[in-house]
């Protein structure tokens, strides 16, 4: 969710018989819910594919402070200005709970920077959306840590045991994040013409966006065969979009928001709604690059980190000179 | 009677703008510190300062006895009715000089918030209480970065005596003394800043030497913040941000 | 990266009496850096009133391979639990 279409390494699902000892010990494993630890043997290709998977819902919790940073400084009254930092916060929080998960499968926090920096790794797509008034704060609470809340509770049983551990972590923080965001839709939506007018207008925005959250349809996709089988990933991607949709709909129409979709409608012997599929190129446009704030996303991070080095150089080197310092006087 | 509310509410202006604008532009680093660690501190004293100004403006308010909170002061006042010193409105410039800004602010409210425990006004005491502690750790946090950053490398210590030479003309304004701090000093609700100085001075030069950092002699001071009379081009640019919506939507809640 | 910060295992002891738990790691220049960064990032919800840091790469560990002999032959021993013990409910709790 966070991390969008992490293609596994390898051609698909090894069968039993094609699998060494090592491999179906492996599974055995993972198929008796037994956690896999950092030391413990795995296959290359599930460690690769772990690096990338959590590496990219690190990214993504960091290049995710930006949006809503974005409006920290004209938070309206002291209390949301208060909530919203906190909340921005505790996605660096998040962000450093996964990249340190990460680390336990051998790659450096610094790496991981590096290739998020340069291209090489992406973050998710629901970041490249601009933040443009005040209600979108409340949208991305309610919609995007929505769906990615649909993604992470299953991810707390992931076979990984960092991973895991990581995840529960979150999801304990992350549902204040959801209401959070439906707490200002309420008030919007309760409040003055202009501010219904927002929370509509940020509903309008964000809808289709966070359907794309869960990634195109992957029923058919080896690489999410395998990741299932490794239970690095629960659930496909459009049984999580479904449940988002059936969850949401009534909360909108709680609030009395209208969502942009003519074709929504509730489908009795499914058992849930009919909606619109996003559009998919548009998708593939944003994870090209060619999304409303890529450039700034990108640009902000890594201005951050180029202006940051000094202060870490810094640090460091003060640190090395009071150790030196002790083991003089010793 | 009118008179001395007046200069309680002026106290209290005072305390809850610091808090309130330097919480405002440490809070502008969200997302963009040079570390993950540093930007979660960096959002927790922002927190701490702004949790703070909620105490402060709040009981301002309630003295002030128009029926405003501390939203209406924090969001409909112009420049000119803000109380904080200059220091705290000095745009964040680098990592570096947002660190010195703070240090050099917190070791004032270490000094300062330990006289407020024994206020003869309970509220300012009870405030002081809960603020102390926050600032007790927030002076450890900005003493030891400056340190680091002093003491670091080549770079991060020419950076660092940039940034004290830049800020130190902002120090000595708050320990300016005026009729609203004999008032206060009088009535036992908080001491002249004036008497504070050399416990400071012990407090920063100490910091500021391992931080191998010299302090400039010069002791010209800027100021017309706390009384209002002057403040910086930056305050207007930082309130038309902070007090945009407010504004544009009056009467609107949130 | 030569010039990334260490990372340290951080361990907190909670409210109420329990021992240090290990809550997750993080990044520091030094000792006291990490103390104080683990206080800003994993006591932001009241969760502790006691911090250990030790830096990662001096913690000792059990090898995975070894853990039949390590931990299996404590299986075997149901008599070290007190539910092993029928105990007759005419003399109470115990």
């Amino acid at each position: 969710m966070y991390a969008q279409m992490v293609k596994s390494t390898g051609s698909g699902v090894k069968s039993r018989d094609e699998m060494s000892d090592e491999e179906r010990a492996f599974q055995d494993k993972v198929d008796a819910d037994i956690k896999i630890e950092p030391r413990d043997w795995m296959p290359e290709g599930y460690r690769k594919t772990l690096i990338r998977q959590i590496g990219q819902h690190a990214h993504s919790e960091i290049v995710g402070q930006l949006p809503e940073g974005n409006w920290i400084t004209r938070a309206p009254t002291l209390e949301r200005k208060m909530i919203l930092l906190a909340k921005v916060q505790d996605e660096a929080g998040h962000g450093l709970y996964l990249y340190c998960a990460a680390e336990t499968l051998g790659v450096t926090r610094d790496d991981l920077t590096e290739q998020l920096l340069s291209g090489k790794m992406k973050y998710s797509s629901i970041f490249n959306y601009p933040t443009l008034n005040w209600a979108d704060i409340g949208a991305v609470g309610w919609l995007v840590d929505g769906a990615a809340i649909m993604n992470q509770v299953p991810l707390q049983r992931t076979s990984y045991g960092p991973y895991s551990r990581a995840m529960i972590r979150i999801c304990k923080e992350e549902s204040f994040h959801q209401r959070q965001g439906y707490d200002i839709m309420m008030k919007m939506a309760q409040g003055s013409e202009a501010q219904k007018k927002m929370a509509q207008d940020a509903l309008n925005r964000f809808w289709y966006p966070s359907l794309m959250m869960f990634g195109p349809s992957d029923a058919e996709s080896v690489h999410s065969a395998q990741s299932m089988a490794w239970k690095i990933k629960i659930n496909t991607n459009d049984e999580l979009r479904q449940k988002f949709v059936d969850q949401t709909v009534p909360q909108a129409e709680y609030l009395g928001l209208t969502i942009p979709d003519e074709n929504l409608k509730w489908n009795e012997e499914k058992g849930g709604y009919d909606f619109s599929e996003p559009d998919w190129t548009e998708f593939f446009e944003v994870l090209k690059g060619n999304g409303p704030c890529n450039k700034e996303r990108l640009g902000d991070r890594v201005k951050a980190w180029e202006d940051g080095a000094w202060v870490r150089d810094g640090l460091l080197a003060h640190a090395e000179k009071k150790a030196a310092r002790k083991v003089a006087a010793e | 009677m009118a008179a001395e509310k007046n200069l309680l509410l002026e106290f209290l202006l005072r305390q809850g703008d610091n808090a309130l604008i330097l919480g405002h532009r440490v809070s502008e680093w969200c997302g963009h510190a040079p570390v993950l660690e540093e930007d979660i501190a960096l959002a927790n004293t922002a927190l701490d300062l702004i949790g703070q100004t909620q105490m402060w403006l709040g009981y301002a308010a309630e003295v002030q006895g128009e029926g405003k909170t501390a939203d209406d002061l924090a969001f409909l006042r112009d420049a000119w009715d803000f109380r904080n010193v200059l220091l705290t409105e000095l745009p964040n410039g680098d990592f570096g000089q947002t660190l010195m800004r703070q240090f050099l602010f917190d070791a004032f409210q270490s000094v300062y918030l330990a006289r407020l425990l024994g206020s003869s006004d309970e509220t300012v005491a009870a405030i002081a209480a809960k603020a102390s502690k926050e600032v007790a750790y927030h002076v450890e946090r900005s003493a030891d970065t400056v340190v680091g950053l002093g003491d670091g490398t080549e770079e991060s210590h020419a950076r660092m005596q940039a940034a004290l030479d830049y800020l130190w003309p902002y120090v000595g304004e708050m320990f300016e003394s005026d009729a609203v701090d004999t008032a206060m000093a009088e009535s036992g609700v908080a001491p002249d800043p004036a008497t504070l100085r050399e416990e400071y001075d012990a407090l920063v030069t100490r910091v500021l030497t391992d931080a191998t950092l010299t302090i400039p002699e010069s002791r010209f001071a800027h100021k017309g913040g706390r009384t209002g009379q002057s403040h910086t081009e930056h305050l207007g640019h930082l309130l038309t941000t902070m007090q945009w919506l407010q504004r544009a939507y009056p009467g609107n809640t949130w | 990266m030569k010039n990334e910060w260490p990372l340290w295992e951080i361990f907190i002891r909670g409210q109420h009496g329990m021992s240090h738990r290990h809550v997750g790691s993080l990044h520091a220049p030094d000792a006291e850096m990490a103390i104080k960064n683990a206080r800003d990032v994993y006591t932001r919800r009241n969760e502790g009133v006691s911090i250990w840091v030790v830096e990662a790469r001096h913690i000792a560990a059990t090898v995975p391979g070894e853990k039949g002999p390590l931990f299996e032959p404590s299986e075997s021993k149901v008599y070290r639990h007190p539910t092993f013990f029928d105990i007759p409910d005419e003399v109470g709790h115990m």
